[in-house]
C-alpha cells in the first residue's frame, strides 16, 4: 500500500514522470571513474523497465564536495552546467546515488537563485530529479524472476544520511531488495548513523571520520554478509576502502548491482 | 599544523571509559526522546508549531524585549541590559554588592557559564554554589558541563561516587545511586538554607505579562529562585516569547526533546517578587538581558535562525561526532552541532573555525531540532565564510577546487582527465590512507563504455 501511495505521490508531483520512456541518466563522479559496473547496470535495470536511457557525454561531476566544502561559487558552476545539459528534454534525470540526487534536487535552485532563469530550469529539474531505486521500484518486472533461486545471497544495507534524510529513499531500498527472493536482507546496529565519510570531512578530520567509519563497518560486517550494498557511492567508497585496508577485500557492492544480479544482468568487465 | 581541537578530539577518542560513558548515555537519551513523541504526524504539527512561534519573536525580536522590559518592570522585577559578558558580570556583581552577599545559589543556567559568573564572582570572594546535581557535581570536580542539559553526563556512578569521597569525605557504594544522590542533596539543603542571593538562567520569558519561565526536575531551580531574599535571573535575550499562549507548545517541544519527558516535574512560573501579604519569595527579583553578540546574529540574515534554539540538547543527542568525543573536545559553552554553528559566530570566525569542520553534514541533528534549525545548512555557510574571511583554508584547498572547476566546467578535459588519472602515480590524501586503501580508477569510466555503446548503436542504425 505505501509502495503505491508513493507512487502516486510521484505522478502527482510531475504527471510527466510516469508517462515518459525516456530518461536522462546522471552517472554521478564517482560511478564514472571508479565504479562503472554499477552504472551498466543500472541503465540496465532502466532499459530492463522499458525504459530508453539517454547518456550526455558533456556531463561531469555536481559539485557537491565543493559545495559542502564552502566553496559554492564553483558548486554553482557546475549546477549551472548541469541544469543546462538536462534541460533540453523535461525527461525524468535518474541519479544512481541519494546525495547526488538530493543535491541537484533540493541545492540546485538555492544555488541558481540570483539567475532567474537559470533558477527556473533547475527549479524544473529539481521536480523532474530521482533517484534510481525509488525510480525503478515499482517498475521493475519482478514478475521475471524465479521463485526458487539457485544461489542466495546475504547482504548488509547501509542507508546513506542523504537516503534517510535529505532525499528519503531509504525505504524504497529494502523494499526493492525484500522483493528479490535470492536475496537475504540485514539492517545493521545503528543504521541511522553516518559512516564518516562527509566529503572533504574525511580529510579534514581524519581522527573523527575514523572512528565512525570503523564502527559503521563492523556493524555491516556483523552479520557476516555476502556484500555490504548502498545507493550512495561516496559511502561505499568509504566503507570499502576501509575494509579493503583492514582485510584486502572489498565486499561493497551498489544496489544497482545486487538488483542485476537478481535479474540475471552481468557485465564484462 | 595541527590545531589544539584536534589534540583534543584524539584524546577524546583514545578514552574508552569517556567514549563509553557518552556512547551509553547518548542512546539512552535518544530512546527515551523517541518514546515521548507522540505519533509522526501530531510530531509534526507540534514542530512546526515550534518553527512558527521562534521564527516570528525573531521577527519581532527588538519590539518583544522592549515589552518583556515594560512588563517587567511593571510587574517590580529589576531588568538590566548587558551588552557582552563583563557587563552581565558587571551587574551582577554590583547587585551582590549591595546586599552585601556572600554566598550565592546557583539553578541551572548556560548563560552564566558563558559569562565565566562563577569564576568572576569567586574572584570578587562570593561564593556561587551549583546546586543542579550534574552542575554540582562538574563543579566539585572543577570542571566546567560536557553538555547543555546533563552537564555530568562524562561521568559514570563510580567516578562520581568516588568524587564524593575525596570532597565530601562520605563514602558510597556507586551503584547506591540515590544515597549517592542523598549525599549531594544534604549539602545542597544546608546552602540554600543560607544563601544571600539566588541565580537562575531562563527557559523562557512571555512578553506580555514579563513572566519567567524555568523548568527543572529537581526543584533546586525553585529553591534558588525562592529562598534567598535576592533573585537574579540571567537570560540569553533570543529567549523571549509573546506570551504565554505559547508556552505549551515550546515547553513540551523542549521537554521532550531533551530528556523524553512529556513536561518537567517543576515549571517555574516568576511573573513579580514577594507581594505584601505573600509569606514565601525573593523580596528583589533582577532580569539581565544578556546580548553578548546576540543582537549582531540577529541583523545576519543568513544565519538568524541560530537564535531560534531552545536549548533542548536533542542535536547533540544525535550527533555521531558528539556522541564519540563529548562536550569538553569542543573547547566551548555550547558543544555539539549548536555549539558549532553559535560559538564561531559569538566569539570569532577566525578563532572557532576549525569547529565547523568536525561536522560529516550527516543530516541528524537538524532532523532531531524541535524548532527545525536548519543545522547543516548553517554549517555550510559558516564554512563559505570561513573560506572567504579566514586564512584556515590552506592554499593547496584553494588550488585544488579551482582545479576542479577548470576540469569539470570543460567536459572534453575531464574525459581526458579520467583516462590518464589511472596513470598519475598519487596515492591519495595522507589523511585518508592511514585507515583507507585509496581506491584506484577503474581502466575504463562509465562515459567511455557508454561513448562506445553510442558508437555501436550508430553503426547498427546506419547499416
Amino acid at each position: 500500500m505505501a509502495e503505491q501511495e508513493q507512487r502516486t505521490r510521484q505522478q502527482a508531483r510531475n504527471p510527466a514522470m510516469s508517462a515518459s520512456s525516456q530518461v536522462y541518466f546522471f552517472g554521478t563522479c564517482l560511478i564514472d571513474a571508479l565504479y562503472p559496473q554499477a552504472g551498466l547496470d543500472a541503465i540496465a535495470l532502466l532499459e530492463l523497465c522499458d525504459l530508453k536511457v539517454v547518456y550526455p557525454q558533456a556531463q561531469t561531476c555536481c559539485g557537491q564536495a565543493p559545495y559542502n566544502a564552502g566553496f559554492s561559487d564553483h558548486a554553482a558552476a557546475a549546477a549551472a552546467q548541469t541544469v543546462t545539459l538536462f534541460s533540453e528534454h523535461d525527461w525524468p534525470l535518474v541519479v544512481p546515488s541519494a546525495s547526488c540526487a538530493g543535491m541537484i534536487k533540493h541545492h540546485y535552485p538555492r544555488l541558481l537563485a540570483s539567475d532567474p532563469s537559470l533558477h527556473q530550469q533547475a527549479t524544473q529539474l529539481s521536480g523532474r530529479c530521482v533517484e534510481l531505486i525509488d525510480f525503478i521500484a515499482e517498475r521493475l518486472p519482478y514478475e521475471r524472476l524465479s521463485t526458487n533461486p539457485a544461489s542466495n545471497t546475504c547482504v548488509s544495507l547501509h542507508t546513506s544520511c542523504a537516503a534517510l534524510r535529505e532525499e528519503p529513499v531509504a525505504d524504497s531500498w529494502s523494499t526493492v531488495l525484500s522483493r528479490l527472493p535470492g536475496v537475504t536482507l540485514k539492517h545493521p546496529q545503528n543504521k541511522q548513523e553516518c559512516c564518516g565519510f562527509g566529503g572533504t570531512f574525511a580529510v579534514k578530520s581524519p581522527a573523527l571520520s575514523h572512528a565512525l567509519t570503523k564502527d559503521k563497518s563492523a556493524a555491516l560486517l556483523a552479520d557476516h554478509p555476502d556484500h555490504i550494498t548502498s545507493g550512495d557511492c561516496g559511502c561505499l567508497m568509504n566503507i570499502g576502502s576501509h575494509i579493503k585496508y583492514k582485510t584486502g577485500h572489498n565486499p561493497c557492492l551498489h544496489l544497482a548491482s545486487i538488483v542485476a544480479r537478481a535479474f540475471g544482468i552481468r557485465h564484462e568487465g | 599544523m595541527k590545531d589544539k581541537f584536534s589534540t583534543r578530539i584524539e584524546i577524546a577518542l583514545d578514552d574508552a571509559q569517556l567514549r563509553d560513558n557518552f556512547s551509553g548515555a547518548m542512546q539512552f537519551l535518544r530512546d527515551k526522546r523517541q518514546q515521548a513523541l507522540p505519533d509522526d504526524s501530531h510530531w509534526r504539527k507540534l514542530r512546526f508549531e515550534g518553527e512558527r512561534i521562534r521564527q516570528q519573536v525573531l521577527a519581532r525580536l527588538p519590539a518583544l524585549l522592549e515589552q518583556l522590559e515594560t512588563r517587567c518592570t511593571q510587574n517590580g522585577i529589576h531588568v538590566h541590559w548587558a551588552e557582552d559578558a563583563a557587563e552581565a558580570n558587571q551587574c551582577i556583581l554590583r547587585i551582590a554588592r549591595q546586599h552585601d552577599a556572600k554566598s550565592i545559589v546557583k539553578g541551572k543556567s548556560m548563560a552564566t557559564e558563558e559569562i565565566g559568573l562563577n569564576h568572576f564572582m569567586a574572584q570578587h570572594d562570593i561564593e556561587c554554589l551549583e546546586t543542579d546535581m550534574g552542575e554540582y557535581i562538574v563543579q566539585l570536580a572543577g570542571e566546567t558541563p560536557s553538555h547543555i542539559i546533563m552537564p555530568a553526563i562524562h561521568k559514570n556512578k563510580a567516578q562520581i561516587s568516588k568524587l564524593f569521597r575525596e570532597h565530601l569525605g562520605e563514602d558510597c557504594d556507586p551503584n547506591d545511586v540515590d544515597r549517592l544522590i542523598g549525599v549531594g542533596r544534604k549539602v545542597l539543603r544546608n546552602k540554600f538554607k543560607h544563601a544571600d542571593m539566588g541565580i537562575s538562567g531562563v527557559n523562557f520569558a512571555a512578553a506580555d505579562s514579563g513572566t519567567l519561565c524555568l523548568v527543572e526536575n529537581e526543584g533546586n531551580g525553585r529553591m534558588c529562585t525562592t529562598a534567598p531574599p535576592v533573585h537574579i535571573a540571567v537570560m540569553g535575550l533570543e529567549k523571549v516569547i509573546p506570551s504565554l499562549n505559547e508556552l505549551p507548545t515550546l515547553q513540551s517541544l523542549l521537554t521532550r526533546s531533551a530528556t523524553g519527558q512529556a513536561s518537567t516535574t517543576y515549571l517555574n512560573l516568576i511573573s513579580h517578587p514577594r507581594q505584601t501579604g505573600e509569606k514565601d519569595g525573593p523580596q528583589e527579583i533582577h532580569l539581565v538581558l544578556l546580548d553578548n553578540g546576540r543582537s549582531r546574529i540577529h541583523q545576519d540574515a543568513d544565519m538568524q535562525s541560530t537564535l531560534a534554539c531552545i536549548r533542548c540538547g536533542a542535536c547533540m543527542n544525535h550527533c555521531p561526532v558528539y556522541t564519540r568525543i563529548g562536550g569538553h573536545a569542543y573547547g566551548s559553552t555550547y558543544p555539539g552541532p549548536i555549539g558549532q554553528v553559535v560559538t564561531p559566530q559569538l566569539e570569532g570566525l577566525q578563532e572557532k573555525a576549525p569547529l565547523v569542520s568536525a561536522c560529516s553534514l550527516n543530516g541528524a541533528c537538524g532532523e532531531a531540532c524541535p524548532v527545525n534549525i536548519p543545522l547543516p545548512d548553517l554549517i555550510r555557510r559558516l564554512r563559505a565564510r570561513i573560506r572567504t574571511n579566514t586564512r584556515h583554508i590552506r592554499p593547496t584547498e584553494r588550488l585544488l577546487w579551482q582545479l576542479w572547476r577548470f576540469i569539470n566546467m570543460r567536459p572534453r578535459l575531464y574525459d581526458l582527465t579520467l583516462r590518464i588519472s589511472r596513470w598519475i602515480p598519487w596515492q591519495g590524501p595522507t589523511a585518508w590512507r592511514q585507515e583507507r586503501h585509496f581506491p584506484k580508477p577503474a581502466s575504463k569510466s562509465l562515459r567511455r563504455y557508454m561513448a562506445e555503446k553510442a558508437r555501436t548503436q550508430q553503426h547498427e542504425e546506419d547499416a
